[in-house]
């Protein structure tokens, strides 16, 4: 393999025509090292309340489902009451994450909440989210100890508590944003960062949409403004 | 005493499928582009712009015919060609065929810079807004894929058309879909070519129109071959034939004489 | 895959005469192509965000050594392995042996079209393992045991009814008279089946939409979430992605982003975009244990320099198959090999070889709808012009027109033979039409492709050379 990999870089090396690579490397060197935005949409660049418009309007296009609630202490109201309209089971399968420990569930008894990575059986999950991105609205999910990537995927319903103030414009923001945290990730990038707009679909049937392909059918943002 | 105000000169480039078929699209670009006040040559040393080499991978072939239209034609102030395939040919591509021939190359240019497809000659460059025709049918039309996409012919024949009297402009749905001609295309994947050809047709027929026009004979040797063989009625005609005013001095595109 | 582009006639021609992809064809294409348009119109940016993609993609060519060097070092950096691979073969070697050396029965898979280039399915089969497709498409044509016919939409060709009579043939322990007429039957049926499939799997071998030089991270693009069950999962997550994938910094891959998912389905974003870097951390309750990129070359490497380089900035989206008018008539089998459409007519050569696929650049009408929409701005037309050259060089292209050919450049280069020519096979025609002003049949054989579907129309009779020098003559 190692043959093989001398083989390839010294083949493009050739094939480019060039005898060193020393000042291709430095380019290179320099243009991650300044990670420089390129053009950003004007709809990725609007201020913060018409950010958060923005992101709804756009989650709600690709089929996902808001409610706005104050604060986390509205979460198990807004959360029970989408259950029950769904006539989904009271049980969630929550991320073992600190920024949702301060959502008050013993306010629902009703609600039965577990944590940990999701369960083949488990219907329901609820996270949190690292990011909503207003352009398209798209959030951003980082893996970690307290986030396993399962929640995100294995349950038919995947409900995400957003606030507000991490809704950001344009994708470059939500990078910055990570890149600003990235003592809290092993080599500055999460293992996995999840970029989820709405539900998951398929059009392989007749190029009819369809929800819930193999992911969640549905997609429930509870955006805390407070 | 003053010098009677002389227009630019402009030399015709025929194009092959109008010199053997349809020499009416010839007249009708030469009483267009005089109406509009230009002195039309014609020189009689063209013959093909070289596309069909080009496009079968013949390069030196086309290089040469390509040498042989730059001759003939750099002394014009335009080279307008009725056709938005060979214009394109010209315009887009000559400057790429003779890059590496440090003596044409800038030849190439020259000439390249000067073509221009027709109908949006008479438009773009030379500011023409109306024509003074009469053509009493409902008109559908084919945007031909060069004209099109290499040199951005949409809105000018339209324009024109809507000052022609007696002209009921429909639009044809997919009218930016290729009809399938492709130059040997047609000839050597038949087939394809023919299924793409029954869509053209299909489409004009669903438009009602009377009149199918383009601004490109191998097209709509193509259409009006299909449209004729399925019996269809509508007449099959070149855009500057119409806009001239030239209409009645020759049947439509594969249909008898009257 | 074995390829059958030598007979891309004749795979046309079957191709037009089967009503069941003609419907689908027809039902298909112009949603694709309104989409795309739409979602290009409602982004103001979307022409300066395609100039900066071709330009990101063309930096990124002329350092694609160096970025592969940086990608490689994150990526084992942050605990995983990359294996370069030169040939299919390799690659080949290389994932069987990290299945084999996980112990691995059950492999699931996301769609990848490199997975296809190298047909490491069957390659894995005929060691024991059993590759799942989790793709719906995918899973829909393994099933039927057929090659994908379109990159991103790989069941393209297949009626829900034939996904029912397939789903009926293999999955044998459902009740038989379930009903699967309706698609969201059949996606439930499909969710049910391969939902134990991931469970079991022990390797998950997904592609790559892109590499990112600056983080090790591998991305993949999705809507149906299977790519991400599929790497999640397994003990072993596995990435398979050609060396052109690689891009620098997540600020381009953004860019690159913007792009892919407007142009290939029309949607802003696509569901799911899934960047993995490295295996499972320590704490993580999730996620696979090891991660190893696979590198392929496989000719690529050799494209640098040449006339087609620029086909490297592909990011495949698809957009020129479901804007190309010949894709749209025959669909993606009839080109043979794992690339169709206009971009396959450029890269099935340069991978295959221009003898086997030569037919490939010959079937387009240069209509150019295919560069008009590639994000990457990618000049398709030129570089299938580019292979007939070739062709030409090597005397690959039929006699019977190459002489034609021949014949005809030797008048064009003759103006006094060749109007002489002209005047003659003016008239010619024109009496063998009569009074038509059409011609039915053609005396030659070359042209008998025309006559077969259509009319001739007659020319006028005198060309416009002759005419014009009787009216100078009479001034």
């Amino acid at each position: 393999m190692t043959d093989s990999r001398s083989q390839i870089l010294g083949g493009i090396a050739k094939s480019l025509g060039r005898i060193s690579g020393d000042a291709q490397r430095a380019a290179a060197r320099e243009r991650i090292a300044a990670h420089a935005r390129n053009l950003i949409p004007a709809r990725a660049q609007l201020d913060p309340a018409d950010q958060v418009r923005l992101f709804e309007q756009m989650a709600l296009e690709v089929s996902a489902t808001v409610a706005r609630v104050p604060d986390l202490d509205a979460v198990p109201d807004a959360v029970a009451g989408y259950l029950a309209g769904h006539n989904l089971p009271a049980e969630l399968r929550a991320a073992p994450d600190p920024a949702l420990d301060a959502i008050p569930w013993d306010r629902r008894p009703t609600l039965t909440v577990s944590t940990g990575r999701a369960r083949d059986a488990d219907a329901v999950s609820l996270t949190g989210a690292f990011a909503g991105i207003a352009e398209t609205g798209t959030l951003m999910l980082v893996s970690g100890a307290e986030r396993p990537t399962t929640l995100n995927f294995l349950p038919d319903t995947h409900i995400v508590v957003l606030k507000a103030e991490q809704i950001v414009g344009g994708y470059e923001d939500a990078w910055d944003r990570l890149r600003a945290q990235a003592g809290s990730f092993e080599g500055g990038m999460p293992r996995t960062v999840n970029m989820v707009t709405g539900p998951s679909r398929t059009g392989d049937i007749e190029q009819t949409i369809q929800l819930g392909a193999h992911g969640p059918r549905r997609l429930h943002i509870v955006l805390v403004e407070g | 005493m003053a010098e009677p105000r002389r227009g630019p000169r402009v030399g015709l480039f025929v194009t092959c499928l109008v010199d053997l078929f349809r020499p009416t699209v010839g007249f009708a670009a030469v009483k267009l582009l005089e109406d509009a006040g230009c002195t039309v040559e014609v020189p009689r040393d063209q013959t093909c712009c070289g596309q069909p080499a080009y496009n079968a991978g013949d390069r030196a072939t086309a290089q040469d015919l390509a040498r042989r239209t730059i001759a003939a034609f750099e002394g014009f102030d335009h080279v307008v060609v009725p056709s938005g395939s060979c214009a394109g040919m010209i315009r887009k591509h000559y400057p790429a065929l003779l890059a590496d021939d440090p003596a044409w190359a800038p030849r190439a240019q020259h000439v390249a810079a000067r073509t221009h497809e027709l109908v949006s000659f008479l438009v773009d460059v030379l500011g023409v807004t109306w024509v003074d025709a009469r053509y009493d049918d409902t008109i559908t039309y084919h945007d031909s894929c060069s004209g099109l996409r290499e040199l951005g012919v949409k809105a000018q024949p339209r324009r024109l058309l809507a000052s022609v009297r007696g002209v009921k402009f429909t639009e044809l749905p997919d009218a930016e879909v290729c009809c399938g001609f492709g130059g040997t295309f047609c000839v050597k994947y038949p087939d394809i070519s023919n299924r793409m050809v029954e869509d053209k047709a299909a489409n004009v027929a669903s438009t009602g129109a009377g009149t199918l026009l383009a601004g490109d004979v191998g097209c709509l040797l193509n259409i009006a071959g299909k449209l004729k063989r399925q019996g269809s009625p509508v007449k099959v005609r070149h855009v500057a034939e119409v806009l001239s005013g030239l209409a009645d001095e020759t049947p439509p595109i594969g249909d008898a004489a009257r | 895959m074995e390829s059958t582009a030598h007979s891309f006639p004749e795979n046309a021609r079957r191709a037009l005469q089967d009503d069941t992809l003609q419907y689908m064809l027809a039902k298909s294409r112009s949603g694709f192509q309104l989409r795309r348009a739409a979602a290009a119109q409602r982004l103001p940016e979307f022409e300066a965000l395609r100039d900066q993609g071709r330009d990101l993609k063309n930096h990124v060519l002329e350092h694609l050594d160096v970025y592969l060097e940086m990608f490689e070092s994150k990526v084992v950096e942050r605990g995983g392995h990359v294996h370069w691979c030169r040939t299919a073969e390799e690659a080949r070697e290389a994932i069987l042996g990290i299945c084999q050396k996980a112990g691995a029965k059950t492999v699931t898979k996301g769609k990848s079209m490199i997975a296809e280039e190298i047909a490491v399915n069957d390659h894995l089969e005929a060691h024991g393992l059993i590759p799942i497709e989790t793709d719906l498409g995918e899973y829909i044509i393994q099933l039927r045991k057929e090659p994908p016919s379109h990159i991103i939409a790989p069941a393209f060709h297949v009626s829900k009814e034939q996904v029912a009579d397939a789903f009926r043939a293999a999955h044998t322990d459902l009740p038989p008279d379930r009903p699967l007429e309706e698609p969201r039957e059949l996606i439930t049926e499909a969710r049910l089946m391969l939902r134990r499939r991931f469970q079991e799997a022990d390797v998950g071998i997904t592609g790559a939409n892109f590499l990112v030089a600056e983080t090790g991270s591998t991305i993949i693009v999705t809507n149906e979430g299977n790519g991400d069950l599929t790497q999640t999962l397994p003990k072993v997550h596995v990435v398979i992605a050609s060396i052109d994938k690689v891009v620098p910094t997540l600020e381009d891959v953004s860019t690159l982003l913007r792009l892919l998912a407007r142009s290939a389905t029309g949607q802003e974003f696509s569901a799911y975009t899934t960047f993995s870097t490295g295996p499972r951390r320590p704490g993580d309750l999730d996620g696979p244990e090891e991660f190893h990129v696979v590198l392929l070359d496989n000719g690529r490497s050799a494209l640098l320099g040449t006339e087609f380089q620029e086909v490297l900035r592909c990011i495949r989206c698809g957009a020129c198959m479901n804007h190309c008018p010949v894709y749209g008539s025959v669909g993606g089998h009839a080109y043979g090999w794992v690339y169709p459409g206009p971009v396959g007519a450029v890269i099935d050569p340069a991978l295959i070889g221009i003898k086997e696929a030569g037919h490939l650049p010959n079937a387009s009408t240069f209509c150019g709808r295919c560069e008009a929409v590639c994000p990457m701005r990618i000049p398709l037309p030129k570089m299938m012009r580019h292979w007939r050259e070739k062709e030409f060089e090597e005397k690959l292209q039929p006699a019977t027109m190459r002489q034609g050919l021949g014949v005809w450049g030797w008048f064009a280069r003759r103006p006094g033979f060749y109007h002489a020519a002209a005047r003659m096979t003016a008239r010619m025609l024109r009496r063998a039409s009569g009074s038509d002003g059409k011609l039915g049949s053609l005396p030659l054989p070359m042209l008998s492709g025309w006559t077969e579907h259509r009319d001739l129309p007659a020319p006028e009779g005198r060309t416009f050379q002759e005419l014009w020098a009787e009216r100078r003559g009479k001034k």
